[in-house]
């Protein structure tokens, strides 16, 4: 028998039990969709975090006061608290060979007053290079650009929100605004709609690190954002940090320096680990078609006895029987598999119109491996039915009308 | 052409073993027309299988055209049973799905032959037993008649040796069935060994020789 003549015989049987195939495709099919469309939202949600994270600058170290992990020893009696990460250690940082930038941040919030308008504000306390870091946009004006961060200039630049609520239509560029206790000049007005990790850059006031410093009575910063000058001297460049601020605390080793990349990668392998995790629920869902393919085609197996005997008297050989099923076990799982990839894609489509933010669309391994799973259950648990119809005894299986 | 020595053929029904044909010596030549009658379970049938190879004896030595097929494997049995017998069945068998044309195409797709011979041949075939017209009807299209001619289309497509006709006009009116043995007789005036399973003596009356089977034994072996 050629390959052409058992297709034929295939498509033949398959289209004379309409019912079951139709049956047996959508059990496939849903199993295929839903390993696709879960993928194609897991996968979605990781690289959706990932884009959100490289936005920031992949070189990215940030330097926190306090260390984040516990000594063993004694109770701290005589009040060991971390020094504090001031500005000056900051400044030091940028001496570093391979640092590009240093944006020093201190954070608080404070009310801000134009006339009787009033509200209160996320203040942002930093210098020049955090423009840079953070790539804003600005949209009037100029970024804060003070030559030595230890001034405090009475300037500050404002979010879009911020500035339509405390101006109005009036012109904002150069007034003088109420921040706390003191008094600033709008230099600068940001871009709209820009997020740094889900926080809205349209309703935050910018100032000089030292005068929010001053503003909150803080003598320690918030964090210290460094940027290296590459990626692959990220290491040498914490190590570095360490040292420098170890030296300038007495030998202490009181701040922790992340990797904004070693963040990503944890984000990433959640959301990989979680993918898969999706993956493997959904493909239980083809395990199942795989046992009602079996089920179907020992049924057939059944129904067609006569047809088995048939085929034996006129010379067919147990191969070419245990070949005819199990195409058919075969065609059956792969139309279902594609009909199912199709719907898939369609499912993913539709999701990712509805939330265009998220980059939705199922990876290719999981493409790949839904079809190769959906093939596989259906030849494997084709082979047992296709294996008895190849055994059936010819003249038990004539006798059958 | 075929020779049965000392053939026997058990069942193992419950515990118990059930002799359907015992200890049967039989020698036909080529070209015969054989009726084996007897009445319903004395082994007819079941001789016939084994003749056909659809059924191995428990005991004996069958040569089939100087060859000894008692012992050969599955495939090998499959390889005779496809270039050499023909097989009618009381009940058609026919594939209900497949056209008639593609129902007598059957056994030369599974020999692979390619499909330009098999269209011609099909369509010689069917010209053969006056059914032309029908090739591209299916089973349920056709009376019983016509199906059986089907059926015996089929079953000289592969131009046989020999043709086993199991009650072959069992489930027909009298005049499709006198159709259909004409057909068969035709057939064997070819030169095709024919053997005819029935209960029927008037049917049995029209071979040249009759066995007479009788509790898995052989009762008589007449020849005209």
């Amino acid at each position: 028998m050629t390959i052409r003549d058992v297709i034929a015989f295939t498509i033949r049987s398959l289209q004379g039990f309409r019912v079951r195939t139709i049956l047996m495709l959508m059990a496939m099919a849903i199993g295929v969709a839903a390993v696709v469309m879960l993928t194609a939202l897991g996968d979605g949600a990781r690289r959706f975090v990932a884009e959100q994270f490289s936005a920031l600058g992949t070189n990215l170290l940030i330097v926190l006061p306090g260390r984040s992990e516990t000594t063993g020893g004694p109770p701290p009696l005589l009040g060991e608290t971390p020094r504090d990460l001031t500005l000056d250690d900051a400044l030091e940082l940028k001496r570093i060979p391979g640092v590009r930038r240093v944006a020093p941040v201190s954070l608080g919030n404070a009310e801000i007053s134009v006339g009787a308008r009033n509200r209160e504000v996320l203040i942002v306390g930093t210098s020049g290079d955090y423009r840079r870091i953070r790539k804003l946009n600005i949209s009037r004006g100029r970024f804060l650009e003070t030559p030595d961060p230890r001034r405090m200039s009475p300037e500050c630049v404002i979010g879009t929100e911020v500035r339509t609520q405390l101006f109005g239509v009036q012109a904002a560029l150069g007034q003088w605004l109420r921040l706390g206790d003191r008094r600033c000049r709008v230099v600068g007005i940001l871009g709209t709609e820009q997020h740094s990790l889900g926080l809205s850059m349209d309703e935050i006031v910018l100032v000089p690190v030292a005068l929010a410093m001053a503003m909150f009575n803080k003598e320690s910063l918030f964090r210290v954002l460094v940027e290296a000058g590459s990626r692959d001297r990220l290491d040498q460049t914490q190590k570095a940090i360490l040292n420098v601020i170890r030296a300038r605390h007495e030998g202490e080793d009181d701040v922790t320096v992340i990797a904004q990349d070693a963040v990503l990668a944890t984000f990433d392998n959640i959301l990989r680990a979680l993918t898969y995790a999706v993956a493997g629920i959904a493909a239980i869902a083809l395990a199942v078609a795989g046992v009602l393919i079996m089920n179907i085609m020992l049924i057939a197996v059944t129904q067609r006895t006569a047809e088995i005997g048939l085929l034996k008297a006129l010379g067919a050989r147990p191969r070419q029987i245990t070949l005819l099923f199990l195409s058919e076990a075969a065609t059956l799982s792969m139309s279902g598999a594609v009909v199912g990839w199709m719907i898939g894609e369609f499912g993913a489509w539709v999701m990712a119109r509805a939330y265009p933010a998220v980059p939705i669309g199922a990876p290719v391994w999981a493409v790949l491996a839904a079809l190769g799973v959906a093939l596989g259950t259906g030849v494997l648990f084709g082979i047992m039915p296709a294996m008895r119809a190849a055994k059936l005894d010819p003249v038990a299986a004539l006798s059958r009308r | 052409m075929i020779r049965l020595q000392g053939i026997s053929r058990e069942f193992l029904v419950g515990d118990q073993t059930i002799q359907a044909i015992r200890h049967i010596d039989l020698s036909l030549d080529a070209g015969e027309y054989v009726a084996i009658m007897g009445p319903s379970g004395s082994g007819k049938s079941t001789l016939l299988n084994v003749i056909g190879l659809l059924d191995r004896p428990t005991a004996g030595t069958y040569l089939f055209t100087e060859q000894d097929v008692t012992h050969l494997s599955d495939n090998e049995i499959s390889q005779v049973r496809q270039s050499k017998i023909g097989f009618v069945f009381q009940f058609f068998h026919l594939v209900p799905r497949l056209t008639a044309a593609d129902n007598i195409a059957l056994p030369m797709t599974l020999a692979g032959i390619p499909p330009a011979v098999r269209r011609e041949r099909v369509s010689e075939v069917l010209e053969s037993i006056g059914l032309s017209d029908r090739g591209h009807h299916r089973p349920d299209q056709l009376s019983g008649g016509q199906r059986q001619r089907v059926a015996i289309a089929r079953a000289t497509v592969m131009n046989p040796s020999v043709i086993l006709a199991d009650e072959p006009t069992g489930n027909l009116d009298s005049k499709s069935g006198q159709d259909v043995l004409r057909i068969l007789e035709g057939l064997n005036d070819r030169g095709i060994m024919l053997l005819v399973v029935t209960h029927d003596l008037e049917i049995g009356a029209r071979a040249r020789r009759r066995l007479r089977i009788v509790d898995g034994a052989i009762e008589s072996d007449l020849k005209q």
